[in-house]
């Protein structure tokens, strides 16, 4: 048995002024000394380029990898709508305290009271520092900045970049971390991929990595590593995520000892374009914007197969304006999307292949003209076209909700240090700000307070009682154990000699966690779940074909890999799905729900962080669980009828 | 609809490469170039051979990873699209695509249809950046940019560093993408101390990798985010008043 006690570390004193006073207590090395210190950085999105950067700015000797061929590339590029902060620069009554209160609340209360404070807290830094690196953001003819609202909350506090704000900022975080290249402080890595996390008696010693190009797998010893490797939510196979993004890095560190945090919450986004065929390899969204001015609906008549326009009014279910009259077709996502499903699964889906709902310009166009409306929404109306070849300003979109984020991840305390010592996890990679669901323009603002301002402050903690001693040597039998251990996993791969691909066996995957572990769970289709996966797993591990040489590009031995890892956690998140017996969040479980069919939370039983340990392979893995304490902000419960 | 790809096949940098023909059958409409590239991968992993080798990731058009030329034109035939928005509906049954990598000598072919674009890194590196250290910037509605100038700065930033305005070049020229870089940064307020330096930084880095610009504007024409020449123009003033500005702060250099 395991003898892990989960320490939040978690400051005492007024919850405003924890993260000033534990800044002030925590432990500095001076500026001479950083540089003796090496901190391996991997993944170059907002969270693992600003952390490389600043630390770099600091005098620490950073070495930094990325899977991608540039660390312009990571998937923070492709958000669309903004960043939230709480500048109140439009007076209209926003605070820390508030976005602090929303984003609590917007979490359904599962996540650290004092880590989200500390997020609202840093939110103003962060604006500060992207304008003075030449961040666009949107201004308004005075020159001054320009906000947008966005959903969960009352005030404008979005600022944005057209519809362009993740490529922006991350282009903001590249350009720093290059300069750091220039200036001989940051060692770039790119084409380098993560495949085992290397710890010796408990603590991170580095990783082992893999060159994409060459193939040769290499150790790199540091006096701590930071994983800024993203979410999982590709463990759907079809989600909004970009084609490479996977859980391989946290999870390699899970499978060394790092705790592995509520990964049934998972979020999805109610406005995606539909899947097309079988061949669909990924989903595009499309902007929540949509929802102000477009109206939901489906025939109410089963395989009703008359165009839309032939559908008069009183045939049509405008079923979010029926159920939530209140908020309408502006229901927050987790509910939008539950409703969606709802009437596809009764068979009143609409498209081609019956898996979508209508969201519906026309009343709109009436009420504002076409003008207005194009010019609210033009851009979104030619991507739409573009992928589907149908114009929203003539017949209506289809949309259907899609995988988009996940709020689980990598466990780790108030410093972002993993339960290894020297290991963190930093932006979509841990758990901790966002409980159960994140709110819209939160997850920006989160990679980027990790990566600016949260790490490079709390590494200094850790790094200072290091001081004089050397980074364990590759040499060590710690290194060249992991590193024999990876070279057999991929000629492993290469001798399996089956019949079906790598992508095969994760689209196979991907349809078993969406049916049971989506948009609504219960036990017995967790249970069915739970007994499918290692199943097809087996026949992955016996039948998967990988084609080449392990020396030298080759992208199915990336795949195989990857696919492995989303296997084994898979099954933790409808294990972990399982053992949540309320719903909260983006984690609903059918049977509890209110009469009306609202998400039913557990205070009581369930008002904690749930952890799991890796206990081997085909082992049930042990569950901790860190409770979790509302001192400020007492829960209730959201209802938005 | 039925195509017959001719797809350039190369086994590594040093590895001279040559087209091998393919069959795709039963082409959908609605796929995407690239899932219709992913069918012919997984029809050839299972007939036994390797799958072709291309970058892509976000398959949304703002990573900026994947990039082919297909036909001869940088991204295919529609304007202002990248590879991976690119649809099968734009093609017809019966017809020969032709699929190649990005041709130039500043982009070495990897593998197949996979290139290195480092050499971008490196004129970012060189000068694509405003100094400013993670700390205590002033209030960020401290400085006033005017709508105007913040529009056009956006509009340069745009770009998402594929290379297709390389690739379209007849002289393998990086004009579109530096100059898209150096508007962005010397449009603003907070790009001016430095503007100079990095001016003649970035041109003189752009020209140890990179061919001659001789204004033939293919590049304007693929570039999927429709970055105009103008950009250009200001970059080459920029940089021949940065040869008298960097002087005179300097002293001869």
């Amino acid at each position: 048995m395991s003898t892990i006690t989960l320490d939040s570390k978690i400051p005492s004193g007024p919850i405003e002024e924890r993260w000033e006073n534990h800044k002030f207590n925590m432990k500095l090395v001076n500026p001479a000394n950083k540089r003796k210190f090496t901190v391996l950085v991997v993944g170059t999105g907002l969270a693992g380029a600003a952390a490389a950067a600043t630390l770099a700015e600091l005098g620490y000797h950073v070495k930094c990898f990325t899977f991608h061929d540039s660390p312009r590339r990571a998937h923070s590029i492709a958000a669309q709508g903004g960043i939230n902060a709480a500048k109140n620069y439009k007076n209209d009554g926003d605070s820390v305290k508030r976005l602090f209160y929303d984003t609590v609340k917007g979490g359904d209360f599962r996540a650290r009271e004092s880590n989200v404070h500390r997020l609202a807290e840093v939110s103003v830094n962060i604006i500060d520092q992207c304008v003075a690196q030449g961040v666009p953001f949107a201004r308004e003819y005075g020159g001054l900045l320009d906000n947008r609202s966005f959903g969960g909350s009352q005030v404008s506090r979005t600022f944005y970049a057209r519809g362009q704000t993740g490529q922006q900022l991350l282009l903001g975080a590249y350009q720093a971390l290059m300069q750091q290249v220039s200036l001989g402080r940051v060692e770039l890595h790119t084409k380098t991929e993560l495949l085992d996390v290397v710890t010796k008696d408990g603590v991170a010693a580095g990783i082992v990595t893999r060159d994409l190009i060459t193939g040769d797998i290499k150790s790199w010893a540091g006096h701590a590593t930071l994983l800024c490797t993203g979410g999982y939510g590709n463990a759907f196979y079809l989600s909004t995520n970009a084609m490479n993004s996977n859980v391989t890095a946290a999870w390699r560190a899970h499978k060394k000892g790092a705790l592995f945090a509520n990964p049934c919450y998972t979020q999805i986004h109610p406005t995606c374009i539909p899947a097309s065929d079988e061949f669909q390899s990924k989903l595009t969204l499309m902007s929540e914007s949509l929802r102000n001015d477009g109206r939901i609906w489906v025939p109410k008549q089963f395989d009703d197969n008359r165009a839309p326009e032939n559908i008069p009014e009183e045939d049509r279910d405008y079923f979010l304006e029926r159920k939530y009259p209140s908020f309408g077709n502006l229901a927050p996502r987790d509910i939008a999307s539950r409703s969606a499903k709802q009437v596809v699964d009764e068979g009143r889906g609409v498209g081609p292949i019956k898996n979508g709902v209508y969201l519906d310009f026309a009343e709109s166009i009436g009420r504002l003209g076409e003008n207005v409306v194009f010019e609210r929404y033009g851009n979104l109306f030619d991507m739409y076209e573009r992928i589907t070849d149908e114009n929203p300003m003539k017949m209506p979109m289809r949309i259907y909700p899609a995988s988009h984020y996940t709020m689980g991840g990598l466990w780790v305390d108030y410093n972002l240090m993993t339960n290894i010592p020297g290991l963190y996890a930093l932006g979509e990679a841990n758990f901790s700000d966002h409980g159960a669901n994140r709110l819209g323009a939160s997850a920006l603002m989160q990679g980027l307070a990790d990566g600016y301002f949260v790490a490079p402050n709390t590494i200094g903690d850790y790094l200072a009682g290091l001081l004089g001693q050397a980074p364990l040597s590759t040499e060590d039998p710690a290194f060249t154990t992991s590193v024999a251990a990876v070279q057999d996993d991929m000629r492993r791969w290469i001798n399996v000699g089956g019949t079906k691909s790598p992508e095969y066996y994760h689209r196979e995957l991907g349809k078993l966690v969406w049916d049971y572990c989506g948009m609504a769970r219960d036990k017995n289709g967790l249970e069915k779940a739970l007994s499918e996966i290692p199943a097809l797993r087996e026949e992955f591990e016996k039948n998967v074909r990988v084609l080449g040489d392990p020396d030298g590009v080759n992208q199915s031995l990336e795949k195989v890999g990857r696919v492995a890892d989303f296997f084994e956690l898979g099954e933790l998140m409808c294990r972990d799905a399982l053992m949540r017996e309320e719903s909260c969040g983006g984690h609903f479980r059918v049977e509890h729900q209110t009469e009306d069919g609202e998400a039913k939370r557990d205070d009581e039983n369930f008002s904690f962080v749930g952890a799991w340990e890796w206990e081997g392979k085909g082992s049930t893995p042990t569950l901790h669980k860190e409770p979790l304490v509302f001192e400020t902000v007492k829960p209730v419960v959201r209802s938005y009828k | 609809m039925n195509l017959t790809l001719k797809v350039w096949r190369q086994n590594g940098p040093t590895d001279p490469g040559h087209f091998e023909t393919y069959e795709a059958s039963d082409v959908k409409d609605e796929m995407s170039f690239l899932e219709m590239l992913d069918v012919v991968n997984e029809n050839l992993i299972a007939d036994g051979h390797e799958p072709i080798t291309f970058d892509s990731d976000c398959r949304e058009g703002i990573c900026g990873t994947c990039g082919l030329m297909i036909n001869g034109q940088a991204h295919g035939p529609q304007k202002g699209t990248a590879t991976c928005q690119l649809h099968m509906r734009k093609f017809h049954d019966g017809e020969t695509v032709t699929i190649e990598p990005w041709r130039a000598a500043a982009f070495p072919v990897l593998k197949d249809l996979m290139v290195d674009r480092s050499a971008f890194d490196a004129i970012i590196e060189s000068g694509g950046f405003i100094t400013s250290d993670t700390g205590g910037p002033r209030d960020a509605n401290e400085i006033l940019i005017p709508k105007t100038a913040a529009d056009t700065a956006m509009d340069a930033a745009a770009c998402i560093g594929c290379g297709a305005c390389v690739a379209a070049c007849p002289n393998g020229a990086a004009q579109l993408f530096t100059s898209a870089k150096l508007a962005h940064l010397n449009l603003l307020p907070q790009g001016q101390s430095e503007r100079w330096k990095r001016t003649e930084d970035m041109v003189e880095t752009m020209e140890m990798f990179f061919g001659s610009c001789t204004n033939y504007g293919e590049c304007q024409e693929a570039c999927p985010k429709e970055i105009p020449i103008d950009f250009i123009a200001m970059m080459n003033r920029d940089f021949l008043k940065s040869k008298i500005k960097n002087r005179k702060l300097q002293g001869q250099r």
